[in-house]
Protein backbone atom coordinates (compact mmCIF):
# COMPACT_ATOMS: atom_id res chain seq x y z
CA UNK A 1 0.00 0.00 0.00
CA UNK A 2 2.99 2.22 0.76
CA UNK A 3 4.98 1.25 -2.18
CA UNK A 4 1.69 2.14 -4.23
CA UNK A 5 1.53 5.05 -3.16
CA UNK A 6 5.38 6.05 -3.32
CA UNK A 7 5.01 4.91 -7.00
CA UNK A 8 2.07 7.13 -7.95
CA UNK A 9 4.01 10.05 -6.40
CA UNK A 10 6.84 9.06 -8.42
CA UNK A 11 5.29 8.80 -11.72
CA UNK A 12 2.81 12.25 -10.79
CA UNK A 13 6.51 14.12 -10.28
CA UNK A 14 8.46 12.53 -13.24
CA UNK A 15 5.69 13.47 -14.87
CA UNK A 16 5.75 17.08 -13.83
CA UNK A 17 8.98 17.33 -14.17
CA UNK A 18 8.49 16.15 -18.01
CA UNK A 19 5.85 18.55 -18.51
CA UNK A 20 8.13 21.56 -17.19
CA UNK A 21 10.67 20.62 -19.86
CA UNK A 22 8.03 20.72 -22.74
CA UNK A 23 6.77 24.13 -21.68
CA UNK A 24 10.10 25.42 -21.24
CA UNK A 25 10.95 24.37 -25.38
CA UNK A 26 7.03 25.10 -26.19
CA UNK A 27 7.78 29.14 -27.03
CA UNK A 28 10.71 28.41 -29.52
CA UNK A 29 8.29 25.49 -31.47
CA UNK A 30 5.52 27.89 -31.46
CA UNK A 31 7.56 30.54 -32.54
CA UNK A 32 9.45 28.39 -35.33
CA UNK A 33 5.93 27.16 -36.28
CA UNK A 34 4.41 30.81 -36.78
CA UNK A 35 7.69 31.64 -39.00
CA UNK A 36 7.34 29.37 -41.17
CA UNK A 37 3.57 29.76 -41.84
CA UNK A 38 3.69 33.35 -42.04
CA UNK A 39 7.31 33.37 -43.62
CA UNK A 40 8.01 30.44 -45.87
CA UNK A 41 6.09 31.85 -48.85
CA UNK A 42 8.23 34.67 -49.08
CA UNK A 43 11.69 32.81 -48.57
CA UNK A 44 12.57 32.12 -51.94
CA UNK A 45 16.00 32.28 -54.03
CA UNK A 46 15.32 35.93 -54.73
CA UNK A 47 15.39 36.52 -51.08
CA UNK A 48 18.96 35.37 -50.77
CA UNK A 49 20.49 37.17 -53.94
CA UNK A 50 18.14 40.18 -54.74
CA UNK A 51 18.29 43.51 -53.14
CA UNK A 52 15.11 44.75 -51.77
CA UNK A 53 13.32 46.41 -54.22
CA UNK A 54 11.63 49.96 -54.63
CA UNK A 55 8.37 50.68 -52.89
CA UNK A 56 5.28 49.28 -54.71
CA UNK A 57 7.73 46.86 -57.39
CA UNK A 58 6.93 43.40 -55.91
CA UNK A 59 9.91 40.83 -55.48
CA UNK A 60 13.24 41.34 -54.18
CA UNK A 61 15.27 40.07 -51.71
CA UNK A 62 17.52 41.20 -48.50
CA UNK A 63 20.95 39.43 -49.69
CA UNK A 64 22.71 42.44 -48.18
CA UNK A 65 20.89 42.31 -45.34
CA UNK A 66 21.97 38.80 -44.59
CA UNK A 67 25.59 39.67 -45.59
CA UNK A 68 25.56 42.64 -43.37
CA UNK A 69 24.94 40.76 -40.89
CA UNK A 70 27.30 38.12 -41.05
CA UNK A 71 29.82 41.24 -41.90
CA UNK A 72 28.46 42.27 -38.41
CA UNK A 73 28.80 39.59 -36.61
CA UNK A 74 32.03 38.79 -38.14
CA UNK A 75 33.28 42.57 -36.69
CA UNK A 76 32.05 41.72 -33.55
CA UNK A 77 33.76 38.28 -33.13
CA UNK A 78 37.15 40.25 -34.28
CA UNK A 79 37.10 42.52 -31.51
CA UNK A 80 35.52 40.52 -28.41
CA UNK A 81 35.78 36.96 -28.73
CA UNK A 82 39.92 37.43 -28.37
CA UNK A 83 39.51 40.09 -25.79
CA UNK A 84 36.23 38.08 -23.98
CA UNK A 85 38.15 34.62 -23.90
CA UNK A 86 41.97 36.12 -22.94
CA UNK A 87 39.86 38.11 -20.27
CA UNK A 88 37.96 35.00 -19.38
CA UNK A 89 41.54 32.88 -18.45
CA UNK A 90 42.53 36.07 -16.56
CA UNK A 91 39.30 35.95 -14.53
CA UNK A 92 39.44 32.07 -13.84
CA UNK A 93 43.85 31.86 -13.44
CA UNK A 94 44.30 35.07 -12.01
CA UNK A 95 45.83 34.91 -7.54
CA UNK A 96 44.38 37.83 -7.44
CA UNK A 97 41.51 38.58 -5.99
CA UNK A 98 40.39 42.25 -5.52
CA UNK A 99 41.09 42.67 -9.60
CA UNK A 100 39.12 39.80 -10.86
CA UNK A 101 36.01 40.57 -8.03
CA UNK A 102 35.58 44.55 -9.96
CA UNK A 103 36.08 42.91 -13.29
CA UNK A 104 33.68 40.25 -12.32
CA UNK A 105 31.20 42.57 -11.15
CA UNK A 106 31.31 44.75 -13.56
CA UNK A 107 31.17 42.54 -16.68
CA UNK A 108 27.63 41.56 -14.79
CA UNK A 109 26.53 44.97 -14.55
CA UNK A 110 27.71 45.79 -18.29
CA UNK A 111 25.77 42.34 -19.41
CA UNK A 112 22.27 43.47 -17.82
CA UNK A 113 23.20 47.57 -19.45
CA UNK A 114 19.97 47.64 -22.23
CA UNK A 115 21.24 47.02 -25.65
CA UNK A 116 20.00 50.66 -27.04
CA UNK A 117 22.44 52.54 -23.66
CA UNK A 118 24.84 50.28 -25.58
CA UNK A 119 24.05 52.03 -28.84
CA UNK A 120 24.24 54.87 -27.77
CA UNK A 121 27.22 54.50 -26.27
CA UNK A 122 28.88 53.38 -29.71
CA UNK A 123 27.55 56.20 -31.19
CA UNK A 124 28.79 59.33 -28.89
CA UNK A 125 32.44 57.04 -29.29
CA UNK A 126 32.38 55.99 -32.83
CA UNK A 127 29.92 56.92 -34.89
CA UNK A 128 30.56 61.47 -34.12
CA UNK A 129 34.22 61.16 -33.98
CA UNK A 130 34.00 59.32 -37.24
CA UNK A 131 31.19 61.65 -38.21
CA UNK A 132 29.57 58.74 -40.40
CA UNK A 133 27.38 55.69 -39.56
CA UNK A 134 29.23 52.31 -40.43
CA UNK A 135 29.55 48.64 -40.42
CA UNK A 136 32.54 49.46 -37.39
CA UNK A 137 30.70 51.69 -35.24
CA UNK A 138 28.05 48.72 -35.80
CA UNK A 139 30.42 45.59 -34.86
CA UNK A 140 31.95 47.59 -31.95
CA UNK A 141 28.34 47.77 -30.46
CA UNK A 142 27.70 44.72 -31.00
CA UNK A 143 31.16 43.00 -29.71
CA UNK A 144 30.16 45.42 -26.30
CA UNK A 145 27.39 43.22 -26.19
CA UNK A 146 29.39 40.04 -26.34
CA UNK A 147 32.23 40.44 -24.71
CA UNK A 148 30.37 39.91 -20.77
CA UNK A 149 28.90 36.88 -22.31
CA UNK A 150 31.70 35.24 -23.38
CA UNK A 151 34.55 36.58 -21.01
CA UNK A 152 31.80 34.67 -18.33
CA UNK A 153 31.09 31.48 -19.69
CA UNK A 154 34.97 31.30 -20.59
CA UNK A 155 35.84 32.03 -16.71
CA UNK A 156 33.18 29.55 -15.28
CA UNK A 157 34.42 27.10 -18.27
CA UNK A 158 38.29 27.30 -17.59
CA UNK A 159 37.16 27.05 -13.95
CA UNK A 160 35.40 23.99 -14.05
CA UNK A 161 38.56 22.29 -15.46
CA UNK A 162 39.78 20.04 -12.55
CA UNK A 163 42.79 21.20 -10.48
CA UNK A 164 43.71 18.01 -10.76
CA UNK A 165 44.04 18.25 -14.80
CA UNK A 166 46.12 21.32 -14.19
CA UNK A 167 48.74 19.99 -11.53
CA UNK A 168 49.38 16.70 -13.66
CA UNK A 169 50.67 18.87 -16.25
CA UNK A 170 52.55 21.26 -14.41
CA UNK A 171 54.28 18.23 -12.40
CA UNK A 172 55.19 17.24 -15.84
CA UNK A 173 57.36 20.24 -15.80
CA UNK A 174 54.87 22.17 -18.53
CA UNK A 175 55.47 26.02 -17.81
CA UNK A 176 52.45 27.03 -16.59
CA UNK A 177 51.06 29.12 -20.07
CA UNK A 178 51.60 25.47 -21.69
CA UNK A 179 49.48 24.22 -19.23
CA UNK A 180 46.45 26.64 -19.58
CA UNK A 181 47.09 26.69 -23.77
CA UNK A 182 47.45 22.98 -24.35
CA UNK A 183 45.74 20.89 -21.19
CA UNK A 184 43.42 23.55 -19.87
CA UNK A 185 41.68 25.16 -22.62
CA UNK A 186 41.61 21.89 -25.22
CA UNK A 187 39.15 20.83 -21.96
CA UNK A 188 36.97 23.29 -21.61
CA UNK A 189 37.00 23.73 -25.60
CA UNK A 190 33.29 22.59 -26.33
CA UNK A 191 31.97 24.53 -23.66
CA UNK A 192 33.26 27.66 -24.39
CA UNK A 193 32.31 27.53 -28.15
CA UNK A 194 28.61 26.78 -26.85
CA UNK A 195 28.96 30.16 -24.77
CA UNK A 196 30.42 31.68 -28.02
CA UNK A 197 27.38 30.47 -30.42
CA UNK A 198 24.92 31.69 -27.36
CA UNK A 199 26.84 35.01 -27.66
CA UNK A 200 26.75 35.21 -31.33
CA UNK A 201 23.09 34.20 -30.84
CA UNK A 202 22.46 37.07 -28.96
CA UNK A 203 23.93 39.79 -31.16
CA UNK A 204 22.16 38.50 -34.23
CA UNK A 205 19.02 39.44 -33.14
CA UNK A 206 20.07 42.79 -31.86
CA UNK A 207 18.26 45.86 -33.41
CA UNK A 208 18.28 48.47 -31.01
CA UNK A 209 21.95 49.03 -30.84
CA UNK A 210 22.02 49.03 -34.74
CA UNK A 211 19.54 51.80 -35.50
CA UNK A 212 22.09 54.31 -34.93
CA UNK A 213 25.80 52.82 -35.33
CA UNK A 214 24.79 50.38 -38.76
CA UNK A 215 22.10 52.68 -39.23
CA UNK A 216 20.79 50.36 -42.48
CA UNK A 217 20.88 50.19 -46.18
CA UNK A 218 18.96 49.27 -48.75
CA UNK A 219 21.71 48.65 -51.02
CA UNK A 220 25.20 47.20 -50.79
CA UNK A 221 27.66 48.55 -48.63
CA UNK A 222 30.98 49.86 -49.90
CA UNK A 223 33.69 49.45 -47.51
CA UNK A 224 33.41 48.78 -43.50
CA UNK A 225 33.34 52.50 -42.95
CA UNK A 226 30.13 53.00 -44.32
CA UNK A 227 26.61 52.71 -43.42
CA UNK A 228 25.89 48.31 -43.84
CA UNK A 229 22.12 46.95 -43.64
CA UNK A 230 21.42 43.78 -40.75
CA UNK A 231 18.43 41.54 -40.97
CA UNK A 232 17.21 42.75 -37.64
CA UNK A 233 17.23 46.48 -38.73
CA UNK A 234 15.59 45.17 -41.63
CA UNK A 235 12.91 43.35 -40.62
CA UNK A 236 12.02 46.00 -38.17
CA UNK A 237 11.89 48.78 -40.95
CA UNK A 238 9.48 46.27 -43.11
CA UNK A 239 7.51 45.30 -40.20
CA UNK A 240 5.91 48.85 -39.58
CA UNK A 241 5.90 49.77 -42.69
CA UNK A 242 2.34 49.70 -44.34
CA UNK A 243 2.61 46.91 -46.83
CA UNK A 244 1.39 43.39 -47.16
CA UNK A 245 4.27 42.38 -49.13
CA UNK A 246 6.60 43.93 -46.87
CA UNK A 247 5.41 42.54 -43.73
CA UNK A 248 5.91 38.42 -45.63
CA UNK A 249 9.15 39.67 -46.23
CA UNK A 250 9.57 40.79 -42.80
CA UNK A 251 8.75 36.96 -41.67
CA UNK A 252 10.73 35.76 -44.01
CA UNK A 253 13.57 37.59 -42.80
CA UNK A 254 13.12 36.56 -39.29
CA UNK A 255 13.41 32.80 -40.64
CA UNK A 256 16.06 33.06 -42.24
CA UNK A 257 17.74 34.60 -39.05
CA UNK A 258 16.30 31.99 -36.87
CA UNK A 259 17.39 29.26 -39.46
CA UNK A 260 20.91 31.06 -39.55
CA UNK A 261 21.33 30.95 -35.75
CA UNK A 262 20.23 27.60 -34.94
CA UNK A 263 22.37 25.54 -37.95
CA UNK A 264 25.24 27.59 -37.12
CA UNK A 265 24.70 26.41 -33.26
CA UNK A 266 23.99 22.82 -34.62
CA UNK A 267 27.42 22.69 -36.57
CA UNK A 268 29.22 24.41 -33.29
CA UNK A 269 27.98 21.67 -31.66
CA UNK A 270 28.85 19.07 -34.34
CA UNK A 271 32.03 19.99 -35.11
CA UNK A 272 33.38 20.30 -31.11
CA UNK A 273 32.06 16.94 -30.26
CA UNK A 274 35.37 15.99 -31.09
CA UNK A 275 37.10 12.61 -30.29
CA UNK A 276 37.38 12.85 -26.76
CA UNK A 277 35.03 14.87 -25.34
CA UNK A 278 36.22 17.29 -22.39
CA UNK A 279 33.42 19.59 -20.46
CA UNK A 280 30.26 20.63 -22.32
CA UNK B 1 77.54 11.93 -7.23
CA UNK B 2 74.04 10.67 -6.41
CA UNK B 3 73.31 11.06 -3.12
CA UNK B 4 69.32 11.01 -3.18
CA UNK B 5 67.44 13.76 -1.71
CA UNK B 6 68.84 15.74 1.43
CA UNK B 7 65.59 17.78 3.32
CA UNK B 8 67.32 20.07 5.90
CA UNK B 9 65.27 22.22 7.89
CA UNK B 10 61.66 22.40 5.72
CA UNK B 11 58.82 24.25 7.08
CA UNK B 12 55.65 25.17 4.92
CA UNK B 13 52.74 26.73 5.33
CA UNK B 14 49.05 27.31 3.82
CA UNK B 15 48.29 30.29 4.48
CA UNK B 16 48.81 30.97 8.50
CA UNK B 17 48.34 27.46 9.15
CA UNK B 18 51.92 25.68 9.62
CA UNK B 19 51.76 22.21 8.39
CA UNK B 20 55.35 21.22 8.39
CA UNK B 21 58.07 21.60 11.07
CA UNK B 22 61.30 21.52 10.62
CA UNK B 23 61.72 18.78 8.42
CA UNK B 24 64.90 16.73 8.06
CA UNK B 25 65.53 14.12 5.95
CA UNK B 26 68.08 12.31 3.84
CA UNK B 27 66.07 9.91 1.24
CA UNK B 28 68.74 7.51 -0.59
CA UNK B 29 68.92 7.02 -3.91
CA UNK B 30 67.28 4.40 -5.67
CA UNK B 31 64.94 2.30 -3.84
CA UNK B 32 61.36 3.17 -2.63
CA UNK B 33 60.83 6.13 1.11
CA UNK B 34 57.65 5.17 2.17
CA UNK B 35 56.01 8.21 4.25
CA UNK B 36 52.99 7.13 6.67
CA UNK B 37 51.03 8.69 8.96
CA UNK B 38 47.23 9.41 10.05
CA UNK B 39 45.61 12.03 7.42
CA UNK B 40 46.32 15.86 7.79
CA UNK B 41 49.78 15.00 9.23
CA UNK B 42 51.39 16.29 6.73
CA UNK B 43 52.71 13.82 4.43
CA UNK B 44 51.20 14.87 1.07
CA UNK B 45 52.09 18.23 1.93
CA UNK B 46 55.48 17.00 2.54
CA UNK B 47 56.14 15.02 -1.01
CA UNK B 48 54.72 18.26 -2.54
CA UNK B 49 57.74 20.36 -1.19
CA UNK B 50 59.88 18.23 -3.26
CA UNK B 51 58.89 18.84 -6.56
CA UNK B 52 58.27 22.18 -5.70
CA UNK B 53 54.33 21.11 -6.55
CA UNK B 54 53.16 23.06 -2.90
CA UNK B 55 53.39 26.53 -3.88
CA UNK B 56 50.59 25.88 -6.52
CA UNK B 57 48.23 26.11 -4.19
CA UNK B 58 47.29 29.41 -3.50
CA UNK B 59 48.17 30.71 -0.58
CA UNK B 60 50.75 28.03 0.16
CA UNK B 61 54.44 28.74 0.93
CA UNK B 62 57.35 26.50 1.81
CA UNK B 63 60.94 27.33 3.41
CA UNK B 64 64.19 25.23 4.01
CA UNK B 65 66.56 23.13 1.79
CA UNK B 66 65.97 20.45 -0.67
CA UNK B 67 69.52 18.97 -2.18
CA UNK B 68 68.39 16.63 -4.85
CA UNK B 69 72.11 15.19 -6.05
CA UNK B 70 73.75 18.26 -4.68
CA UNK B 71 71.33 20.82 -6.22
CA UNK B 72 69.30 23.19 -3.90
CA UNK B 73 66.03 23.23 -4.92
CA UNK B 74 64.71 25.70 -3.40
CA UNK B 75 67.64 28.06 -4.26
CA UNK B 76 67.93 31.16 -5.78
CA UNK B 77 66.79 31.56 -9.53
CA UNK B 78 65.72 27.59 -10.03
CA UNK B 79 63.05 27.40 -11.94
CA UNK B 80 60.24 25.16 -10.49
CA UNK B 81 59.60 23.71 -14.29
CA UNK B 82 62.99 22.75 -14.64
CA UNK B 83 62.90 20.80 -10.96
CA UNK B 84 59.49 18.98 -11.79
CA UNK B 85 61.59 17.21 -14.95
CA UNK B 86 63.74 16.03 -12.61
CA UNK B 87 61.12 14.76 -10.19
CA UNK B 88 58.12 13.25 -11.50
CA UNK B 89 54.80 12.81 -9.30
CA UNK B 90 51.80 10.38 -9.75
CA UNK B 91 48.58 11.42 -7.90
CA UNK B 92 45.92 9.55 -5.41
CA UNK B 93 43.09 10.34 -7.78
CA UNK B 94 44.14 8.58 -11.58
CA UNK B 95 44.03 11.75 -13.90
CA UNK B 96 44.71 11.89 -17.50
CA UNK B 97 44.30 14.03 -19.91
CA UNK B 98 40.46 13.26 -21.02
CA UNK B 99 41.08 15.85 -24.40
CA UNK B 100 44.21 13.58 -25.61
CA UNK B 101 44.81 10.01 -26.59
CA UNK B 102 46.74 6.96 -24.48
CA UNK B 103 49.87 7.74 -26.82
CA UNK B 104 49.46 11.36 -26.60
CA UNK B 105 49.05 11.51 -22.89
CA UNK B 106 52.09 9.48 -22.62
CA UNK B 107 53.92 11.83 -24.83
CA UNK B 108 52.35 15.02 -23.11
CA UNK B 109 55.52 16.17 -21.53
CA UNK B 110 58.00 15.52 -24.36
CA UNK B 111 55.09 17.08 -26.88
CA UNK B 112 54.80 20.18 -25.08
CA UNK B 113 58.58 20.81 -24.27
CA UNK B 114 58.97 20.72 -28.17
CA UNK B 115 59.93 17.45 -28.93
CA UNK B 116 58.69 16.65 -32.47
CA UNK B 117 60.36 14.29 -34.09
CA UNK B 118 57.70 11.10 -34.54
CA UNK B 119 60.02 7.87 -34.36
CA UNK B 120 61.54 9.71 -30.94
CA UNK B 121 57.93 10.10 -29.37
CA UNK B 122 57.05 6.35 -30.29
CA UNK B 123 59.85 5.05 -28.72
CA UNK B 124 59.37 6.86 -25.80
CA UNK B 125 56.14 6.15 -25.54
CA UNK B 126 56.56 2.39 -26.16
CA UNK B 127 59.50 2.49 -23.22
CA UNK B 128 57.34 4.14 -20.88
CA UNK B 129 54.29 2.02 -21.13
CA UNK B 130 56.09 -0.96 -20.89
CA UNK B 131 57.82 0.30 -18.03
CA UNK B 132 54.82 1.28 -16.58
CA UNK B 133 53.52 -2.17 -17.68
CA UNK B 134 50.48 -1.41 -19.36
CA UNK B 135 52.29 -1.44 -23.02
CA UNK B 136 49.89 -5.01 -23.54
CA UNK B 137 46.96 -4.20 -22.80
CA UNK B 138 46.83 -0.85 -24.87
CA UNK B 139 49.42 -1.52 -27.86
CA UNK B 140 46.55 -1.77 -30.30
CA UNK B 141 44.61 1.01 -29.10
CA UNK B 142 47.33 3.70 -28.45
CA UNK B 143 44.68 6.22 -30.35
CA UNK B 144 41.53 5.66 -27.80
CA UNK B 145 40.92 7.91 -24.93
CA UNK B 146 43.27 7.84 -21.86
CA UNK B 147 39.93 8.32 -19.89
CA UNK B 148 38.60 5.29 -21.55
CA UNK B 149 40.84 3.35 -19.55
CA UNK B 150 40.04 1.11 -16.58
CA UNK B 151 40.55 2.85 -13.45
CA UNK B 152 43.95 1.10 -12.38
CA UNK B 153 45.21 1.02 -16.36
CA UNK B 154 44.79 4.71 -15.93
CA UNK B 155 46.75 5.19 -12.49
CA UNK B 156 49.49 2.88 -14.63
CA UNK B 157 48.99 5.44 -17.83
CA UNK B 158 49.68 8.29 -15.44
CA UNK B 159 52.87 6.33 -14.03
CA UNK B 160 53.98 6.03 -17.61
CA UNK B 161 53.04 9.95 -18.56
CA UNK B 162 55.41 10.87 -15.62
CA UNK B 163 58.14 8.37 -16.83
CA UNK B 164 57.97 9.55 -20.28
CA UNK B 165 60.30 12.37 -19.46
CA UNK B 166 62.87 10.65 -17.68
CA UNK B 167 62.64 11.74 -14.10
CA UNK B 168 65.43 11.07 -11.77
CA UNK B 169 62.63 10.80 -8.77
CA UNK B 170 59.39 9.51 -8.71
CA UNK B 171 56.62 10.89 -5.72
CA UNK B 172 53.64 8.75 -5.27
CA UNK B 173 51.29 10.53 -3.57
CA UNK B 174 48.60 7.59 -2.46
CA UNK B 175 48.55 6.10 -5.66
CA UNK B 176 46.69 2.83 -5.06
CA UNK B 177 43.87 4.54 -2.55
CA UNK B 178 41.03 4.70 -5.46
CA UNK B 179 41.70 1.27 -6.87
CA UNK B 180 40.85 -1.95 -6.17
CA UNK B 181 42.92 -4.74 -4.45
CA UNK B 182 43.98 -6.32 -8.23
CA UNK B 183 44.81 -3.50 -9.70
CA UNK B 184 47.05 -2.46 -6.45
CA UNK B 185 48.71 -5.47 -6.22
CA UNK B 186 49.87 -4.58 -9.97
CA UNK B 187 51.07 -1.07 -8.85
CA UNK B 188 52.93 -2.36 -6.00
CA UNK B 189 54.94 -4.90 -8.54
CA UNK B 190 55.70 -2.41 -11.19
CA UNK B 191 57.34 -0.04 -7.94
CA UNK B 192 59.00 -3.02 -6.83
CA UNK B 193 60.23 -3.30 -10.71
CA UNK B 194 60.49 0.87 -10.96
CA UNK B 195 62.68 1.57 -7.70
CA UNK B 196 65.66 -0.36 -9.27
CA UNK B 197 66.20 2.87 -11.97
CA UNK B 198 64.64 5.53 -10.00
CA UNK B 199 64.28 7.08 -6.37
CA UNK B 200 60.65 6.42 -5.33
CA UNK B 201 59.28 8.45 -2.47
CA UNK B 202 55.69 7.13 -1.94
CA UNK B 203 52.73 8.49 0.63
CA UNK B 204 50.42 5.66 1.53
CA UNK B 205 47.53 5.03 4.10
CA UNK B 206 48.52 1.39 3.85
CA UNK B 207 50.80 0.20 6.39
CA UNK B 208 50.93 -3.33 4.83
CA UNK B 209 51.62 -1.78 1.79
CA UNK B 210 54.82 0.50 3.01
CA UNK B 211 56.07 -2.82 4.66
CA UNK B 212 55.82 -4.78 1.49
CA UNK B 213 57.57 -2.01 -1.19
CA UNK B 214 59.75 0.43 0.80
CA UNK B 215 63.16 -0.03 2.23
CA UNK B 216 62.83 2.77 4.23
CA UNK B 217 59.97 4.34 6.31
CA UNK B 218 59.08 7.81 7.50
CA UNK B 219 56.22 8.25 9.94
CA UNK B 220 54.85 11.66 10.37
CA UNK B 221 52.27 13.24 13.00
CA UNK B 222 51.07 16.37 12.96
CA UNK B 223 53.34 18.12 10.84
CA UNK B 224 56.63 16.99 11.89
CA UNK B 225 58.63 13.54 11.86
CA UNK B 226 58.68 11.35 14.60
CA UNK B 227 60.50 8.67 13.26
CA UNK B 228 62.86 7.40 10.15
CA UNK B 229 64.48 4.58 9.34
CA UNK B 230 64.79 0.98 7.92
CA UNK B 231 61.42 -0.40 7.28
CA UNK B 232 61.72 -3.45 9.26
CA UNK B 233 62.87 -1.50 12.19
CA UNK B 234 59.93 0.86 11.95
CA UNK B 235 57.52 -1.79 11.72
CA UNK B 236 58.96 -4.39 14.12
CA UNK B 237 60.86 -1.86 16.82
CA UNK B 238 60.00 1.46 16.58
CA UNK B 239 61.99 3.62 18.69
CA UNK B 240 59.29 5.84 19.65
CA UNK B 241 56.00 5.11 21.38
CA UNK B 242 53.82 7.51 19.22
CA UNK B 243 55.41 5.57 16.29
CA UNK B 244 54.48 2.13 18.13
CA UNK B 245 50.86 3.00 18.73
CA UNK B 246 50.41 4.40 15.30
CA UNK B 247 51.25 1.11 13.61
CA UNK B 248 49.19 -0.94 16.51
CA UNK B 249 46.45 1.01 15.20
CA UNK B 250 46.19 2.77 18.62
CA UNK B 251 45.15 5.75 16.91
CA UNK B 252 44.72 7.26 13.70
Amino acid sequence: MRAGFRRGVNAMMAGLTAFAAFLVILPLLLILAFLVYQGASAVNLDFFTQLPKPVGEPGGGMANAIVGTLTLIGLASCLGLPLGILGGIYLAESRDRRLPWTIRFLADVLNGVPSIVIGIFAYTIVVLPMRRFSALAGGFALAVIMLPIVLRTTEELVRLVPASLREAALALGIPEWKVILRVVLPTARAGIITGVMVSVARIAGETAPLLFTAFGNRFWHHGLLQPIAALPLQIFAYAIAPYDDWHRQAWAGALVLIMMIFLSSLVARIVTRGRYSGLR
Amino acid sequence: MADGIIVRQLNAWFGALHVLRDIDMAIDPGGVTAIIGPSGCGKSTFIRCLNRMHEVVPGARAQGQVLLNGDDLYGPGVDPVQIRRRIGMVFQKPNPFPTMSVFDNVAAGLKLDGVRNHAHLDEWVERALRHAALWDEVKDELGKSGASLSGGQQQRLCIARALAVRPEVLLMDEPCSALDPIATAKIEELIVELKKDLTIVIVTHNMQQAARVSEATAFFLLGEMVEFDKTPRIFTNPRDKRTEDYITGRFG
